[in-house]
Parts: C-alpha cells; structure tokens; sequence
C-alpha cells in the first residue's frame, strides 16, 4: 500500500504540507558495516519522553508564551525503563497513549525480543527522547542536540539507529 | 526530527526514520524512510500491541539492512485497526497547540480588520 501522508492531518494543515518547499544539501548516507544480527541498535522518538523522577520536563510552559518555540533539549532513556518511570510532555499530540505503553514510540520491548530472537545484536543500553515542535529552523538541534546526541551513540558504540518522528 | 536524522546519518551512524509523513521525510532526502500509515504519536503500533510494535521495528530493521542507496522509501502494509474518524480524535492533543491557537488568533483577527 502507499502510505497517506495526510491522512490524520487536519485538512486545512494538508495544503501547506504539500507545497512545503524545504531545501537541504543533498542526500546522506552511512552504510550498515555489519550484520545486524551482530549491530547494537538504538532508537529515537519525539514524543517528548523523559525519566519523571529522574529528569525534566520539556519545557512547555515557554512553548505556551512563546508559541514558535520548542524545548530543544534531549533525554537519554535506558533500555530496561519501567513504563511507571516514564512520562511525557508534547503539546502536538496526545501524550496518554504512550505513557500508557512507551512502546508506541519507543519500542524498547519489542526491540528488546529481536534482540533475544538474534534479528539484531544488541539493543542500546541508552535511547534518546526529544520534543518534537522544532519551529524556528532547528538551530539548537543543529548546534547543540544533534552533535550531542552523535557523541553519545559514538561512546555507546551504536551501530544504527532507528528514528521516529511522534 | 528529519535534522536529527541527516546529522546522524551523516557522522556515520546510519538511520531508518519510521513516520506517518513519508512525503515530507523524501523532500528532506533522509537516507531510509519507512511509510506508516499510523495516527501520530503512535509510530509503532496500538498500545499493547506488541506483535504491531515488533512487526513495525522488524520493517524499519529490514530497511536498514536491504537498502542500498539513499532516499529509499517502503511503505508499510498495515492498516490501522481503527476506523479514521476515532483514530483522528484520538491523536489530538487535549488542550489546542500554543502555535495553532496563535494561528487561529490571527486569522481571526484578519476578519475582524477585514469587516471593518
């Protein structure tokens, strides 16, 4: 099947979505220099995850006075978290789904019995959370979460990573 | 998220992005985009659902290891087990979104000034 796009946008968000005209400088590319059966893999959400006894909240009471901005920070969650350890903070979507299951966005079990299956090596002992409402270009992602986040799959020696927008 | 991606991909980690806008994650050129046609907040399948969240992992791991250049796309063939109109409510946040209520302040706005 083709997947929609727009199919659970509000409509009158569609037409600026399809005309959007967003520019980069080329595609990129990294090989997976091994079998996964032997790679450590980690994962990504935007869904504004974060440790509730351990770590912040995102930042939304700035998000509320000033709506272009979005917490640009990012949370290092572990493998092995319990669901009642987590919570969620995204004012784009509706959080209840995963701090009822994490694993709609965050698929540390699922991942976790592919590991035990032999599809991949390793599941990350660490996996990463951001808020996902990057408004005004980016330019801490680009500057500061990004590379710190590289820096963290690099010491993890994460050999890819699977990413997903909430 | 599509940022994040290429930063990633291009240090030398290679990445899949799992995500309900295929369409916008191609314009970004991402290297391997794997299509679900999921209600947002929920990439990986229906709460409590681990064979869904399994099955939709297991994909974006296939497309990690079978594609062999960049900007290739699969779409998943899964059909959310819930009928459109409910799993559209579902995912709105319940509070309006700070940049959408702004939005809508100015249009209204406009009229107000256009009526004058």
């Amino acid at each position: 099947m083709a997947v929609d796009s727009f199919k659970y946008l509000p409509k009158s968000f569609i037409p600026m979505f399809e005309n959007i005209d967003i520019q980069v400088d080329g595609s990129v590319w990294a090989p997976l220099e091994k079998p996964l059966a032997e790679a450590t893999v980690a994962v990504l959400t935007s869904a504004g995850v974060f440790l509730k006894d351990s770590q912040e909240t995102f930042d939304l009471e700035r998000e509320r006075r000033e709506p272009t901005w979005g917490d640009p920070t990012w949370r290092a969650i572990p493998s092995d978290v319990a669901q009642e350890d987590i919570d969620a903070a995204h004012l784009h979507i509706n959080t209840e789904h995963v701090k009822q299951d994490l694993g709609v966005a965050l698929p540390l079990r699922a991942l976790a019995a592919l590991q035990a299956d032999g599809v991949i090596g390793k599941l990350a002992a660490e996996n990463y959370s951001v808020m996902g409402y990057q408004q005004n270009g980016c330019e801490d992602w680009r500057a500061t979460t990004g590379p710190e986040i590289v820096n963290r799959l690099r010491h993890e020696a994460v050999d890819a990573i699977i990413l997903a927008p909430a | 998220m599509p940022v994040l991606a290429r930063i990633i991909e291009a240090a030398g980690i290679p990445t899949v992005t799992v995500t309900m806008m295929p369409d916008l994650a191609t314009k970004t050129r991402l290297s391997r985009v794997l299509g679900v046609e999921f209600p947002f907040g929920q990439a990986f399948g229906m709460i409590g659902d681990l064979a869904m969240q399994r099955e939709v992992a297991a994909a974006a791991l296939r497309l990690l290891e079978t594609a062999q250049e960049p900007e290739t796309r699969r779409d998943l063939d899964i059909t959310w087990p819930i009928d459109t109109k409910t799993a559209y409510r579902d995912w709105q946040p319940p509070e309006i979104s700070p940049i959408v209520a702004a939005s809508l302040e100015q249009i209204r706005k406009a009229r107000r000034d256009a009526a004058k």
